[in-house]
């Protein structure tokens, strides 16, 4: 259980200068090190005593790890940069634009200052009970006490549920996926690049994880591919209230439209599966398609195709629906 | 070494969850050990006990009618074999290498192969039991004598006079009650703890016990899968072992030729007619 205290519990705090440091500091610490980034999550989970790392590695101090800079084939951004200057940035605003909302819709303005992408991609599931630190099937037990009949289950998932019914929090992370985007991500062994939508792993992969992060990984930059630069996007982020909330769910899309036709579209969503879910099958269904009242509806039939709802998230399935179909005919109305 | 995982239920009673991981490597050098055990005792103590007597019951009248080649596992005999022996390695590798650090979507191919080994060895009862010779696998009263016999005659008592073997020899009897009983238990609890996931074969159901008792069920099912590890390596072993060849053989053709069954068999324990080859 949490234990809920405003002192800070021991650790060793590492401050390194360079990302060598740093990786040296997370191989050698392994899974008990906590890589410290905005560090607007990190203090709940230590301060609750629910994660109890031995190391800190604070990556405030790596200069390298922030900023966005022009790279061959598109922007490269640091995973250290804030949301704010994602936000502001004026390659991101002007051609991203679809990244730029995401970020916008994050928390509000003093964490967006705050907080990183990398810290926003990486960040831990919003479900109480884990966090919480009960030992369900995301804490290393062998139960979701979120999948009950009398569960408070309202935000989680409806669908791609395995065992575990917690979902993505991250807002930026459709957005990424819906970009085509590209994670780097390096260890004391060398640097690998991973599609945004291969970055999330849901329950059935690793119950315990929501990254294909390991321990000793760290999460360098983000690549932007220039193919949907200057796209037709929507973003739309359902929540409680407006400001400083996490999404009921969301939506990301980036389309190519032609005459009134979908040339070609990439749809993400989330809030609704353990991961930022890409919706190929919409995808495939619309592309080469009229928008109209017709495509529009079928987008979001195939959306629902499978869900699963909870006790108390029944709504999110109209939601769903709603919101792919909003993205495809990219207005509210 | 910590043998059980623990953690706390929602009241905050301290709750089994599973076994320790510790116990799959433990299995595993268990089943490497017991390998290299047993290679040094082939290559350097068994040869000493060659001089200990074997019973010479070959009964020439018997004999004479043993085809060329025995029949000694029918086609759905080793259909059901193999298949459990998939089903089988396909349980284990996709239960524990997530473990060992390889991630894959794996419990949907870990619960679909679990109710093909199932199904499989239902059928594999009613066949046992209404087509093939259902005792000769199990071991009996009787057979306490010679188990006692047998192992004097491993430690070198050389005055013992051993049976030969019939259907099946001693140690595969023992393997397959060993594979029976961590099987069952395996299996029963596999099949419960499906009502903890989503299939479409039953309604999900993860208060049908208490915490208490879900966890001793996921520790049987943790501990019969770890033995099943050892089980895997050293049936293996065997299986390749070149004096253990003909039996492996036997499992893929379906019969053994007659020299083994004089050597092996004793004629009185295991009855052949002329017909017994399967065309």
């Amino acid at each position: 259980m949490a234990v809920i205290r405003d002192m800070m519990p021991a650790f060793e705090l590492f401050q390194p200068a360079s990302t060598e440091d740093a990786l040296g500091l997370l191989n050698r610490y392994g899974s008990d090190a906590w890589v410290l980034a905005g560090g607007l999550d990190s203090w709940d989970w230590l301060k609750d005593r629910v994660k109890r790392p031995s190391a800190v590695v604070d990556l405030g101090a790596i200069e390298s790890l922030r900023g966005i800079r022009e790279s061959v084939d598109g922007l490269a951004i640091g995973a250290m940069t804030t949301l704010r200057d994602v936000i502001q940035h004026t390659n991101i605003a002007d051609q991203y634009k679809l990244l730029s909302q995401a970020a916008e819709s994050a928390a509000s303005p003093q964490i967006r200052n705050q907080g990183t992408i990398g810290g926003n991609l990486g960040q831990d599931t919003r479900c109480w009970y884990y966090r919480d630190g009960w030992d369900c099937y995301r804490a290393g037990g062998n139960i979701c006490y979120a999948d009950t009949p009398t569960a408070m289950n309202r935000e989680h998932c409806i669908l791609g549920s395995s065992r575990c019914v917690a979902v993505n929090p991250s807002d930026t992370a459709p957005a990424l996926v819906a970009l085509d985007a590209r994670m780097v991500i390096r260890n004391s062994s060398g640097e690998r690049v991973v599609d945004a939508q291969n970055f999330f792993i849901g329950p059935n992969v690793d119950i315990t994880r929501m990254t294909v992060m390991e321990p000793g990984d760290l999460l360098t930059s983000i690549q932007l591919p220039a193919t949907w630069a200057d796209a037709r996007f929507y973003f739309e982020k359902s929540r409680d209230r407006l400001v400083w909330d996490f999404a009921l769910a969301s939506v990301a899309s980036a389309a190519r439209i032609s005459n009134g036709t979908i040339e070609d579209i990439r749809i993400a969503v989330n809030g609704v599966a353990p991961t930022p879910l890409r919706l190929t099958a919409v995808e495939d269904a619309i592309r080469g398609e009229l928008i109209n009242d017709q495509t529009v509806e079928l987008a979001g039939e195939i959306a629902i195709r499978g869900v699963r709802p909870l006790a108390h998230n029944g709504y999110k399935v109209s939601l769903l629906k709603n919101l792919v179909k909003r993205s495809v005919r990219g207005t509210e109305a | 070494m910590e043998l059980f995982q623990w953690g706390s239920n929602p009241w905050g009673q301290e709750i089994l969850i599973r076994i320790s991981w510790n116990l799959l490597y433990l299995s595993f050098w268990a089943g490497i050990a017991f390998i290299v055990f047993h290679l040094i005792y082939a290559t350097v103590w068994l040869p000493k006990l060659a001089n200990g007597k074997s019973s010479s019951v070959t009964q020439d009248g018997i004999v004479a009618n043993v085809p060329a080649r025995i029949t000694r596992h029918t086609s759905a005999a080793r259909i059901f074999h193999w298949v459990m022996a998939a089903t089988m390695l396909v349980l284990i590798f996709t239960g524990f290498l997530p473990i060992i650090g390889f991630q894959f979507p794996w419990l949907t191919i870990h619960w679909v192969a679990g109710i093909l080994l199932t199904i499989s060895i239902l059928f594999h009862i009613v066949h046992a039991t209404f087509v093939l010779d259902f005792w000769s696998i199990w071991i009996l009263p009787r057979d306490l004598k010679e188990v006692w016999q047998r192992i004097k005659q491993q430690v070198g008592q050389p005055s013992v006079e051993l049976p030969k073997h019939g259907k099946y020899p001693l140690d595969h009897r023992l393997y397959h009650l060993a594979v029976t009983i961590a099987g069952f238990l395996a299996i029963m609890t596999g099949l419960v703890m499906m009502l903890r996931i989503d299939t479409p074969l039953w309604p999900m159901n993860a208060y049908l016990f208490t915490d208490a008792t879900w966890g001793i069920i996921y520790v049987f099912h943790g501990l019969c899968a770890v033995l099943f590890v050892t089980l895997t390596l050293t049936h293996v072993y065997f299986a390749v072992r070149p004096d253990k060849f003909w039996l492996t053989k036997s499992m893929v053709y379906g019969y053994v030729d007659r020299e083994h069954y004089v050597q092996h068999h004793d004629p009185n324990r295991w009855v052949v007619s002329k017909e017994s080859t399967e065309r």
